[in-house]
């Protein structure tokens, strides 16, 4: 039986962490976005935690370091909210391509 | 430890305040839990030797009750005064008490330096003009105005944690601290359409760049094997050329650039400065920017200074982006408005500056241009903030109708384009300096000044429209007395720092 490595962990990671930008990048929904976002945050997480476990072990400072990624990525995703509430009261869409008053 | 749990009730508190938008009543109940625990903070460090823990402890509560004015919104202005100049003493204090010696407070969590508490009494400083100049007009912006005022109070904390974090943890949470009332503050006209569009940009690349400076810091985590910026020293050189740091330093290179706005990363910024309403665009490009550039420099140069062979180039070039485009960007404008949005693009590139200068001079430039800048574009915004019409055309003619408004428009603008006599002049002359001493970055230099020469095309555009074209300006409100007075405070201040820059800069 082979273990899983670190390599393999941040390989994940990695994946994680572009299919978040490719999502932020092409999805025009944003609540879509807002997951992309998301899948960044959580991606490094992931990256913290192998990091933690494979290479320091006797440590706690990456979990403790997620731990704070989580509380405040909530607290972000909830101002988020606000935001697109207030956005769609405005607009009546929530297509960012939509929002589009200011251009030059 | 306890900085953690000061800052996890920040989080908390933010996240109410996103979800509680209207619930006042509830906001107020909710604020005493927070302000019975800063109150137990206060007393037990109170018994110990910590000053500065004691002044964060009375800023945190101070907050507290301000939040706690929310039900009565008429005192909300004249509390946060009475607080800022208790801010302003407690800082004047700190300086005075402090030995010159770095301290070490809440577990190597924060590095308390000269340089940060200089950085921390002159930002706010600029804090206590802005709040004397524009009081009036935040009340205006909508219903909330505590709410306002209060949010100002988190961004002025997360500029304090942002001027001494020692620990990359810290330095995360200073920057969320700071971003988070920026998105809110953007998009505080709640009804305007620009300004809830500019509040969604802002939202999406601070986000974005959040994610990436958080990915970056996970790399150097794996390649340094701590947070602490003072011990990544040692431990980035011994296996230098590692990917992982590398690509980590890369990482946070870009989110950095994204939150100071600095050239590829800048496209945010004309939108959400150009949606905010006026009187917020004038903090955020300001305050919240110098904020960002010091934990951007404090960290360049205190953890990845040895290395700068592998970051100084990519540094470079993007001051070089930065200037050309904010400079040749400004030129074609229409609005004042949108107009310093891009020169706080261009400003940006020269204090990108004081990243490239050495060390113990690079913080200094940063300190002193951040001042400058602050200080020169909260006064243009308080003159903008009196006129009806953003446009260059709705300047027409100001020095007939308001001349000392026009006259201090006048030396604000001078300070932005740094001529000589103003605090923009010695700025920029401390940013050059700087740079100057590397020897072989003397074609950026020659670049800045050509720049330079460019920005004062756009800035005397506003002084041409204001003293030579025919025109009646339309005015948002009666220049009172009280305006007068404050604006030319401002104006002397700006004349003070370009006329006795020393009293200004960092001692020693």
């Amino acid at each position: 039986m082979n273990e899983i490595g670190l390599s393999q962990v941040l390989f994940v990671s990695c994946a994680l962490f572009f299919i978040g930008i490719y999502g932020f990048l092409t999805r025009r929904n944003m609540i879509t976005m807002l997951m992309s976002v998301e899948l960044i945050l959580n991606s490094v997480n992931i990256n913290f935690i192998a990091f933690n476990k494979y290479l320091f072990a006797h440590k706690l400072d990456g979990l403790f370091f997620t731990l704070f990624i989580i509380t405040i990525a909530a607290a972000e995703a909830s101002v988020a909210i606000a935001i697109i509430i207030n956005l769609y009261r405005n607009y009546h869409t929530i297509d960012v391509e939509e929002v589009d008053t200011m251009k030059f | 430890m306890n900085a953690i749990i000061e800052a996890t009730i920040y989080g908390v508190f933010l996240m109410l305040l996103g979800l509680m938008w209207q619930e006042r009543k509830l906001i107020w109940a909710i604020s005493i839990i927070p302000a019975c625990l800063s109150g137990y903070f206060f007393i037990t460090s109170a018994a110990g030797t910590h000053e500065h823990e004691i002044t964060a402890r009375v800023f945190f509560i101070l907050t507290q009750l301000l939040l706690a004015t929310t039900i009565e919104r008429k005192y909300a202005s004249i509390v946060t005064k009475v607080l800022f100049i208790a801010l302003l003493v407690g800082n004047i204090y700190e300086i005075k008490i402090h030995n010159n010696v770095p301290e070490l407070l809440f577990n190597n969590m924060l590095r308390i330096e000269p340089s940060s508490l200089w950085f921390n009494l002159l930002m706010t400083g600029a804090a206590f003009i802005y709040i004397m100049l524009m009081n009036k007009d935040i009340q205006k912006v909508g219903n909330y105005v505590a709410e306002y005022f209060s949010l100002i109070f988190f961004i002025l904390c997360g500029l304090y944690l942002l001027s001494s974090y020692n620990n990359l943890l810290m330095m995360f949470i200073g920057i969320e601290i700071l971003s988070i009332p920026q998105y809110i503050l953007a998009g505080s006209d709640k009804h305007n359409l620009k300004s809830s569009e500019a509040s969604l940009k802002y939202f999406l690349m601070g986000a974005f760049s959040t994610g990436i400076l958080l990915m970056g810091i996970a790399l150097l985590y794996g390649a340094a094997h701590t947070f602490n910026i003072m011990e990544m020293v040692g431990m980035l050189h011994s296996n230098a050329l590692d990917p992982l740091a590398i690509t980590g330093i890369l990482f946070i290179i870009i989110a950095f650039s994204f939150k100071v706005s600095a050239a590829p990363m800048h496209m945010w910024t004309p939108d959400v400065y150009d949606g905010a309403p006026t009187v917020f665009t004038a903090f955020m490009a300001t305050v919240g920017k110098s904020a960002a550039f010091f934990a951007f420099i404090r960290l360049f140069h205190f953890s990845f200074y040895d290395l700068s062979e592998h970051w100084i180039l990519i540094i470079a070039c993007i001051t070089c982006a930065t200037l050309f485009i904010g400079n040749i960007t400004a030129v074609f404008q229409q609005s004042i408005k949108r107009m310093l949005a891009y020169s706080s693009i261009a400003q940006a590139g020269f204090m990108l500056f004081a990243l490239l200068a050495y060390r113990p001079m690079g913080m200094q430039s940063i300190i002193f241009y951040a001042t400058a800048y602050s200080i020169a574009t909260i006064g243009m915004f308080a003159v903008l903030v009196k006129v009806k019409d953003y446009t260059y055309d709705g300047f027409n003619g100001l020095a007939k109708k308001e001349p000392l408004l026009a006259f201090v428009a006048t030396i604000f603008l001078f300070s932005l384009a740094g001529i000589p006599l103003t605090g923009g002049f010695m700025a920029k002359y401390f940013v050059l300096l700087g740079v100057m001493q590397h020897g072989d970055m003397l074609w950026l230099v020659l670049f800045a000044l050509l720049m330079a020469a460019i920005s004062v095309f756009y800035y005397f555009r506003v002084i041409m429209a204001m003293y030579f074209k025919q025109g009646s300006p339309e005015m948002n409100s009666q220049v009172t007395l009280y305006d007068k007075v404050m604006l030319l405070v401002t104006c002397l201040v700006v004349l003070l720092l370009g006329i006795v820059p020393q009293f200004f800069m960092l001692p020693g």
